[in-house]
């Protein structure tokens, strides 16, 4: 169909990290593609593993297994040398811009370093002007130039976050968490803001939260992460229409605000807290909370079959469950 | 206090003592005020400030952080800096049937109160429960610090609210310390210590903020049960106007330290008056799925103002897109009734009620 490979492509990404007692697998094989100009929302709990996708995919730390394609070039064991220059093509804005902030250079300094690094801009003069280019990109006037980042308020740092990740014209946006710690109408001024960069520089972007109303609004695909593993995957509209895997059809009825969104929700309440991944439960990871789970998920493989156009699911009982349909189900 | 800019007005408030009924009230807090230093003039964190939370209900306060939602708790609950200064009255109505003025008390029968017939939890239960204590000790003491208990019934009753909140194997839990539990456990311990006395007002203070939403669900769905188990009201503090319209009867709406807009849950949503509760509503990203519209976020622009040097006037108006200028920049509008029981701080809402 489509002849040009997709901008970013991951291929059966794995991320374990050996701690005390075992290992803890925090991604177990995540494959995805992003097409250009393309948003793909991933969603998941606290320890599903989405920031340890995001991070492994620009290498922030190391992959143990898969691959991840960019441009269709494989960067998952090139040197950090070569993989250089390619960082440029991908920047990642953080989730808490107090902490991603060096507090003792000043706006513009941070702004520059990028610049620098990459070889951007002839003279100082030359990145000076990009940099404040950038701020005005992002709605801050150039004012905030020569100011410390403890000057701003948390919603201006994002914007530096942003103009910072922007600033050697990447061509893939990682977004990791970027609203989550920040007042409501600040999030949404935020959110504004990257919906429209995202259409005057024409940028790919992941969105990586656990805010559903976040993803949905943003994403054109999603993909639900439970346990380090996929859960689901495919086009928003579709999959928060109707979810095809019980983590998210739960996942979307314990969002809260049924009563503002003026419909009558049935709340699915999952029991208990997610496993450990240190020691995941065998077959679906989500069985031990799951109210269709029958024997066979024990032993079952994980699995992505196909539920529709592009959609997929990891639950070995969709066909006959077809969830979604007509509301929720009663637990047969 | 500065300029006299109530919401209610003056006669309403002359009668209040220590003896006022105060109806179905459970709490009543009247032109509270809590300034930051001694430097004049003062910095007005939260500034005339009235409520009322009625027996048996939920009442949420919503606000941004800097809006003064959690320092209005910890004034109930006198837990707040000694280099705070308070004004204005809280009137509760005790176990026993009397109205006690709590300014008039000393800090000693405060103490005793607060844990007992008022108590709170807290947003992040990791660093409000103590890490070398069992479970067990901190919750059999927070009955016999009010109580002329045993320690056997102490421990009974830890049990039997371990069991109510949902914790399974309540009798082992009780030697378990903080770091066993996940962060959902920890906030349903953290509510069974609350309960130990009956509370007959639960303050809880941004409890599902730090946790996941499949968990958030599990504990919103816990305090209504409680509540309609044990018929306490809830002072319920909040950000978030999602988990507000799961489990509030009314909504009071906080901005920069004054109150903007208040009633009931469902007309505070559904009709909101005042521009800053419209403008959090319309900050929600939002797609109506049955059409599958996107709805455009519409941001508040610019942010919370300085505590420091509020803005003259509305204090909403520098970031309000309903702005008359030469009005709303002048003098500060009181609360006006828009519906009964349902009363904004705006210019634009008319004596009649129809805005």
């Amino acid at each position: 169909m489509i002849m040009a490979p997709p901008l970013l492509e991951v291929e059966n990404l794995s991320k374990w990290f050996p701690v005390e007692g075992g290992l803890l697998k925090a991604v177990t094989d995540v494959s995805f593609a992003v097409k250009k100009g393309e948003v793909l929302g991933i969603v998941g709990e606290s320890g599903s593993g989405k920031s340890t996708v995001g991070q492994t995919v620009l290498r922030l730390t190391e992959p143990n297994g898969g691959d991840i394609r960019l441009n269709g070039t494989s960067i998952a064991e090139i040197s950090q040398s070569k993989l250089r220059p390619m960082r440029r093509k991908m920047q990642m804005v953080f989730q808490d811009p107090s902490a991603s902030l060096n507090p003792h250079l000043r706006v513009g300094q941070v702004l520059m370093e990028p610049l620098k690094i990459h070889g951007i801009g002839k003279s100082r003069e030359g990145r000076e002007a990009r940099a404040i280019q950038l701020l005005n990109l992002v709605g801050l006037s150039a004012d905030y130039f020569d100011r410390f980042p403890h000057e701003l308020s948390g919603g201006q740092r994002q914007r530096v976050g942003i103009a910072r990740a922007l600033a050697c014209e990447p061509e893939l946006l990682i977004a990791d968490e970027p609203v989550s710690a920040l007042d409501v109408s600040i999030q949404a001024q935020v959110l504004a803001l990257i919906e429209g960069l995202k259409k005057e520089l024409s940028l790919t972007l992941v969105i990586i939260s656990h805010d559903m109303s976040v993803v949905e609004y943003m994403s054109d695909r999603v993909i639900v992460l439970y346990l380090g593993r996929v859960m689901e995957c495919g086009p928003a509209a579709t999959m928060f229409a109707k979810p095809r895997h019980p983590y998210t059809e739960a996942l979307l009825s314990a969002i809260p605000g049924g009563e503002l969104e003026n419909e009558k929700r049935q709340r699915i309440v999952l029991s208990g807290d997610p496993p450990s991944p240190i020691s995941p439960p065998s077959g679906c990871p989500f069985r031990t909370r799951c109210r269709y789970a029958v024997e066979a998920c024990a032993g079952a493989g994980m699995q992505l079959v196909s539920v529709g156009e592009s959609h997929q699911t990891a639950c070995i009982r969709a066909a006959e469950l077809n969830l979604g349909e007509e509301g929720v189900k009663e637990v047969v | 206090m500065g300029s006299n800019i109530s919401g209610k007005p003056a006669a309403e408030k002359a009668g209040a003592g220590p003896d006022a009924d105060l109806n179905n009230g459970l709490v009543d807090i009247r032109n509270l005020s809590v300034a930051i230093g001694s430097r004049f003039p003062a910095t007005y964190i939260i500034n005339d400030i009235s409520l009322t939370v009625n027996e048996g209900e939920t009442l949420a306060i919503v606000g941004e952080s800097g809006s003064g939602k959690s320092v209005t708790s910890l004034a109930v609950m006198d837990l707040l800096a000694p280099n705070l200064s308070v004004s204005g009255e809280i009137l509760f109505n005790r176990r026993d049937g009397s109205t006690v003025r709590l300014e008039d008390m000393t800090p000693t029968q405060r103490r005793q109160m607060a844990g007992d017939e008022m108590a709170m939890i807290f947003q992040e239960p990791m660093t409000s429960l103590n890490p070398v204590l069992t479970i067990g000790d901190q919750l059999v003491e927070a009955l016999l610090l009010h109580r002329d208990e045993s320690m056997a019934a102490a421990r009974a009753r830890a049990i039997e609210m371990l069991a109510l909140v949902g914790i399974s194997n309540p009798t082992e839990r009780l030697d378990t310390y903080v770091h066993e539990l996940s962060g959902g456990m920890r906030q349903r311990v953290m509510i069974a210590m609350a309960l130990m006395c009956s509370p007959r007002l639960l303050i809880a203070d941004e409890p599902t903020t730090a946790l996941d939403v499949t968990i958030q669900a599990q504990i919103l769905e816990l305090l209504q049960r409680l509540q309609a188990e044990l018929g306490m009201a809830i002072l319920f503090i909040s950000h978030d106007l999602d988990v507000v319209s799961d489990i509030a009867d009314r909504i009071v709406v906080f901005y920069s330290g004054r109150v903007v807009e208040e009633g009931p849950a469902r007309q505070v949503l559904k009709d909101p008056k005042h521009p800053y509760t419209i403008g959090l509503l319309n900050s929600k990203p939002h797609i109506d799925r049955a059409a599958g519209q996107k709805h455009t976020l519409q941001p508040i622009s610019g942010s919370m103002p300085n505590l420091a040097a509020p803005p003259a006037g509305c204090r909403f108006h520098p970031r309000c897109n309903l702005v008359v200028e030469g009005l709303c920049d002048k003098e500060e509008p009181g609360l006006r009734a828009a519906a009964p029981e349902h009363r904004a701080r705006c210019v634009h809402i008319n004596p009649e009620g129809n805005s």
